[in-house]
């Protein structure tokens, strides 16, 4: 987490040294994209919190542990499409799920869903592709992530025993 | 738009007081939604200012013809390498790729390019991956990416060329 701010701090240094007028009109580009996009930012983490109260990690992993395999794969989907989880909360829970014997493939849905479909990024999605574009990419990331959770579940011999 | 704008200022007042008051009368979900909203304020105020700083610096540094030639319309495969090694390294995933990807298509790459920049930051980034092979064993991992990678390509390509056919432009200005 913090190697990010040592870089950034050390190519900041570097670019002023070279040159200083072109590292404060950075800085000056930096924070006007920054302000334009901040109130989306807010927005967004409002439907964060609301959606993170209505499905728990408890929540989550009682459905995903409950349930048939395939009704478990689109259950995941839905649950990965409409959270944001950071991936330092996900993994832990995957591998604590795991050991409760959810399937691979569920996993696979669940985490490429998360990391790909982003119901919640919408808003900050749109502002910079536009509406339709957002649907588009999303739908696709969609589709993908079942087939990703498909062919795991081959790999792992879950699907043809 | 201003209509637009009035309701969400109605909206996100709304919003305040309900979790002040639910701080006020103990009101419990109230102060879990409180909790969540500030846990991930906090998180992204630690990553999103620098994303901003080094966007900023790419902005002002990297010439446009680099750009044009490795992303851009003429790179062919190469393009596809570049924003998936560009990918890789990112911290932050969508949120930071997005305002990654907008610089990058400004500054001249191709449609194609830009959704498998996005694609590849969402699901390969190199960090998170040692991280989730290290929670799901490295078959898991190598299964999923694997598979994802050229299933984004792909898509990537298809989709970057309809919007191409249709004289599709990114949102101006942001």
């Amino acid at each position: 987490m913090y190697s990010i701010y040592i870089i950034t701090g050390l190519i900041l240094l570097i670019s002023f040294i070279i040159n200083k007028q072109k590292t404060i009109k950075a800085i000056k580009i930096a924070t006007v994209k920054f302000k334009k996009i901040f109130p989306t930012f807010i927005t967004m983490l409002i439907f964060v919190s609301i959606i993170l109260f209505l499905f728990p990690d408890e929540v989550i992993s009682n459905y995903l542990g409950n349930s048939s395999k395939f009704i478990s794969v689109l259950l995941a989907s839905f649950f990965g499409s409409i959270t944001l989880m950071p991936g330092f909360v996900a993994f832990p829970l995957c591998g604590i799920l795991l050991t409760k014997g959810v399937p691979y493939m569920v996993l696979s849905a669940f985490t490429t869903t998360l990391m790909m479909v982003g119901i919640i990024t919408f808003p900050i999605e749109k502002e910079y592709f536009g509406v339709k574009v957002t649907i588009i990419r999303n739908i696709i990331s969609f589709f993908i992530a079942l087939i990703v959770a498909v062919i795991t579940g081959i790999f792992f011999g879950e699907i043809f025993q | 738009m201003k209509k637009n704008v009035k309701l969400k200022t109605v909206g996100i007042s709304m919003y305040l007081l309900f979790l002040i008051a639910s701080f006020i009368f103990g009101y419990n979900p109230g102060k879990e939604i409180a909790f969540n909203l500030i846990s991930f304020l906090l998180y992204m105020l630690k990553i999103l200012p620098c994303a901003f700083i080094l966007i900023g610096l790419f902005e002002v540094w990297v010439k446009k013809e680099i750009i044009e030639k490795h992303l851009g319309e003429e790179s062919g495969i190469k393009g596809y390498i570049w924003a998936i090694l560009l990918a890789g390294t990112i911290a932050g995933g969508l949120l930071v790729a997005f305002p990654v990807a907008y610089s990058l298509y400004s500054k001249g790459a191709k449609l194609s390019v830009i959704f498998t920049y996005i694609g590849a930051a969402a699901i390969c980034r190199v960090p998170m991956a040692l991280y989730e092979a290290s929670f799901m064993g490295v078959k898991f991992t190598a299964i999923r990416l694997l598979v994802s990678l050229p299933l984004v390509i792909i898509a990537s390509i298809l989709l970057g060329n309809y919007l191409s056919k249709r004289k599709y432009k990114m949102v101006e200005g942001k």
